[in-house]
């Protein structure tokens, strides 16, 4: 045996804890150096802290980081730069209005005049360019690139300042099937070059496809450290949650009823000015769930709004129980009374309050309904019984109504946002991004209401950027591209290739 | 080890946050520190009064005082005596009135600081009242020109709340303009129009006897209960029922939870189907009209007439009492009483040290403004740190 090369990333016993929160327990990770290593965690796991640790966003309460087998301590996101690490998040972290050459001499400038700067980032693009067959034009204005390319933008800016060891965090939420293959295959290239990748996700195929070792995990703590040739899905599934899940949802053929909500000619024009919805056109009937397919930011977030009465059309009819909707019936509490419900995209900005306890956040919407008190009031009482009532119905945890909204976990901010939109028997069911953000448990759990609810004759429309869960969820699929529906499958006989087409929009086939 | 010190080692990266990954939500979304209940509406605000009176107290002992004997006689001349207690209450009732009008715009999200003008604006409406009124009998009358106070600090606060609703005008700014407006208007209208006949002064004719409120020594003295005489009056009872009734508005009734909602995520409320421009204009109405109690104490209270600058900043300092007592009905009580307590003691103090003047009052309030509001973050930190060693060791 030869002596191990010194790996380029070393985390010993790392610990942090947020207030009562212990988000990461004593985790160790060795990173070998040229590799790509994945990890895999439910949300809130821990995954993220402690990336941000290693990116100098917080510091550890205990534990220690060795980079090339040197002790480092990592203070600021300037010290990681310095260790040669870089990060691309979730959110880029770019400016939009200026072009790609100037994002990436942000931070880096090298003196107080530009030109310079500008000149030999330029130059060094145009290498990492040809070196990494990242195609893009530096002049070109960041705001104007689609969602892969400024994902490209900011791996070129972290290779820029000389990143070794690159960080990404869910990079492919974002992105089509399509791009997110270019985008491994630029991973291996750097992995080719030497580079060590650190690959954040929640995707277990994604880390089966492109990486070399995968950790595992739960509760803040690492569960497992795995080459990833010798494991599973299933066995990667496992570990995270701590037990056997069921990937595929369980569902009896649909018996689809009179059609509930029609859609036709429905097109918005945002305040830019751009039409971002553009002549949609479907009809959901009860009992039966339609899913849309799409990557986000393609229309699917502006026509669950329109139906949601959030935001107004520019032209086009909506039909609820055959009869059109008139203007004003068209906002959030007549829609209600009217039996739609909706559980919004980001339930933490539209959901739910989060300064709220959660007894308030579980009446938003409804806090009109006499039973929560006598007259103008609100009764406390009623509220926190409403409250303690719907948390066990649908497993809250922890079940206590007094607690503040934002110390519940993801899942259990949707439980409580699910609970409350369904507790009211609705006629038609707009949800948007059922289980982003929530961890397996919780998953199997709101997947089975939603098929209990289609069950029962409820007509739901489902709009969500995981691919898997609208095909696993859905008896129809949409599929929607540029603002624009671009195809429909029935369920069992789409396959995802197709679907990923016509998310793209390419080869519109009929 | 890595990090030795928690309470410095969260790095603050405004511009990053942002970027902060949305799945460990619970970390990244919680409040930038979390503090138990009691710590955070009782222990901060009071950290914070202490350290304005540190500062103070330095301010005292750099023109040549003793910040001791100072605290002394301010609290003799605030709290010492009958007289003292009555004047402080008197000072505190304004504070209450336009504590609560800041409190709350702000649950809705809304920066009221037009509480002078709204103010301005009821001294007018009560004023009228009280004269055009006279010859109805006092039992009808006292209820009548408080209801009108109430509706002229209303319309004045509506105004820039169905602005902001209706076109974007920022609050801050538009009730900013309105109390140059308003006063220019009572200067407009006391010298040429309502002002009292044959007069120099810009004021109108003092009310008939039974348009006025009670004093507090003749209300009690039916009772037996002797108290000199002070500016003190029936308007304190009514900013305790004030406090009662915002805390029932804004935690216990339906608009209440709407206004809330507005105030604490506005996304929420519209997907909620309450309607931003109703009650950002709701809410700018109560605040104006809880403004008006400051016209009501100092016109029909005090004053028995309607003079120029009666508001005398009583407005601005309610911003302070809001942020002190943290929005809730308890604190700004507490905070209106301790404002109180600096008025009247700092005119006892000035008096009998001429050179601490009335100013030093209003720097301690400044001083206070500082701390309790800007400088909040560096208490809380302090505090929660404070307490984190008090557990772990």
């Amino acid at each position: 045996m030869t002596i191990p090369p010194v790996p380029a990333i070393e985390l010993a016993g790392v610990s942090k804890r947020f207030g009562a929160v212990q988000a990461n327990r004593d985790v160790s990770l060795s990173v070998p150096s040229g590799s790509i290593h994945g990890i895999v965690g439910e949300n809130g796991a821990g995954k993220s802290t402690l990336m941000s640790i290693l990116y100098g966003f917080y510091e550890a309460d205990a534990g220690e980081i060795r980079i090339g087998g040197e002790p480092r301590r990592i203070r600021s996101p300037a010290d990681a730069i310095g260790c040669g690490i870089g990060m691309v998040h979730q959110h880029f972290m770019l400016v939009e209005t200026l072009s790609v050459v100037e994002n990436i001499v942000i931070g880096a400038e090298g003196g107080p005049f530009l030109k310079g700067g500008l000149a030999r980032a330029r130059a060094e693009l145009a290498k990492l360019s040809s070196d990494f067959g990242l195609a893009i034009d530096p002049d070109a204005l960041v705001g104007e690139l689609s969602v892969g390319l400024q994902q490209r933008v900011e791996i070129l800016k972290a290779l820029h300042r000389g990143a070794q060891i690159l960080i990404l965090d869910e990079p492919t939420a974002v992105l089509t099937p399509a791009e997110a293959e270019q985008l491994f295959t630029l991973l291996r290239r750097l992995k080719a070059q030497g580079r060590t990748v650190i690959l954040i996700t929640h995707k277990l195929r994604e880390i089966m496809d492109v990486t070399d070792r995968v950790s595992v995990m739960r509760r803040g703590e690492m569960v497992a450290h795995l080459a990833t040739a010798e494991t599973s899905p299933p066995e990667l599934a496992e570990a995270m949650v701590g037990r056997r899940v069921l990937l595929r949802v369980e569902k009896a053929p649909r018996r689809p009823g009179a059609p509930v909500l029609e859609v036709v000619g429905l097109s918005y024009v945002d305040e830019r000015g751009y039409e971002t919805l553009k002549d949609a056109k479907l009809t959901l009937h009860a009992g039966e769930i339609v899913g849309i397919a799409g990557v986000a930011g393609n229309g699917q977030s502006e026509l669950l709004e329109l139906l949601a009465g959030l935001i107004q059309p520019a032209r086009g009819v909506i039909r609820l129980d055959g009869r059109i909707l008139t203007a004003a019936e068209r906002n959030p509490a007549r829609l209600r009374k009217l039996g739609l419900m909706h559980v919004p995209e980001d339930r933490q900005k539209t959901g739910l309050v989060t300064a709220f306890l959660a007894a308030e956040s579980a009446i938003l919407g409804y806090h009109d309904d006499a039973a929560f008190g006598p007259g103008p009031f609100l009764s406390p009482g009623a509220i926190q019984a409403h409250a303690r009532a719907a948390f066990a119905a649908y497993d809250v945890r922890p079940a206590d109504p007094a607690l503040k909204t934002a110390k519940f976990s993801g899942g259990n901010q949707q439980k409580i946002v699910l609970g409350r939109e369904i507790e009211r028997a609705p006629k038609v069911l707009l949800v948007g991004q059922p289980t982003r953000g929530v961890d397996i448990g919780a998953i199997e759990f709101i997947h089975r209401r939603l098929v209990a609810l289609r069950d029962a004759g409820v007509a739901i429309l489902l709009v969500s950027v995981e691919l898997e869960e609208v095909m696993a969820l859905s008896d129809r699929i949409l599929a929607m591209c540029g603002g624009r529906i671009t195809g429909e499958r029935v369920a069992d006989a789409a396959d995802e290739r197709e679907l990923g087409l016509l998310m793209a929009g390419v080869g519109e086939a009929a | 080890m890595l990090g030795l010190d928690p309470s410095i080692s969260r790095k603050s990266f405004p511009g990053l946050r942002c970027a902060a990954p949305e799945n460990d939500g619970h970390v990244m979304n919680a409040a930038p520190i979390e503090l138990p209940r009691w710590a955070d509406s009782g222990l901060v605000p009071l950290v914070s009064v202490a350290a304005a009176l540190l500062v103070a107290g330095l301010v005292v002992l750099g023109i040549g005082e003793s910040p001791i004997e100072a605290t002394a006689l301010l609290l003799r001349g605030a709290l010492g005596s009958a007289e003292g207690v009555g004047f402080t209450l008197y000072y505190a009732t304004n504070f209450i009135f336009t504590g609560l009008a800041v409190a709350v715009a702000f649950h809705a999200g809304l920066f009221n600081i037009g509480g002078e003008g709204q103010a301005t604006i009821a001294g007018i409406f009560v004023a009228l009242a009280c004269l055009w009124l006279a010859p109805l009998p006092g039992f009808l009358l006292v209820p009548l020109a408080v209801l009108a106070a109430a509706a002229g600090g209303a319309l004045y606060g509506l105004v820039p709340g169905w602005l902001q609703a209706t076109r974007g005008s920022h609050v801050v700014i538009t009730t900013i303009m309105f109390n140059f407006l308003a006063a220019t208007l009572a200067v407009y209208l006391l010298v040429e129009v309502i002002g009292k006949p044959g007069s120099m002064q810009p004021e109108t004719a003092t009310f008939a006897d039974h348009a006025i409120l009670t004093p507090m020594h003749r209300l009690l003295a039916p009772l037996g209960v002797r108290l000199p005489a002070t500016p003190l009056n029936s308007a304190f009872l009514l900013a305790l029922a004030a406090l009662v009734a915002v805390w029932a508005l804004i935690f216990r009734s339906r608009l209440g939870f709407a206004i809330r909602t507005l105030g604490a995520n506005p996304r929420a409320a519209a997907y909620a189907g309450i309607s931003p421009a109703r009650i950002t204009m709701v809410a700018m109405a109560i605040s104006g009209a809880l403004a008006g109690g400051l016209a009501v104490n100092e016109v029909m209270g005090v004053q028995h007439r309607l003079l120029l600058d009666f508001t005398a900043g009583y407005g601005f300092v309610g911003i302070a009492v809001a942020l002190m007592g943290r929005g809730h009905p308890l604190g700004i009580a507490l905070a209106a009483l301790l404002f109180g307590v600096l008025y009247q003691g700092g005119a006892e103090l000035s008096f009998d040290k001429p050179s601490i003047t009335r100013d030093m009052v209003v720097v301690i309030g400044g001083i206070v403004v500082l701390f309790a509001g800007a400088l909040d973050g560096l208490f809380r930190r302090l505090v929660a740190g404070g307490l984190r060693v008090g557990k772990s060791g």
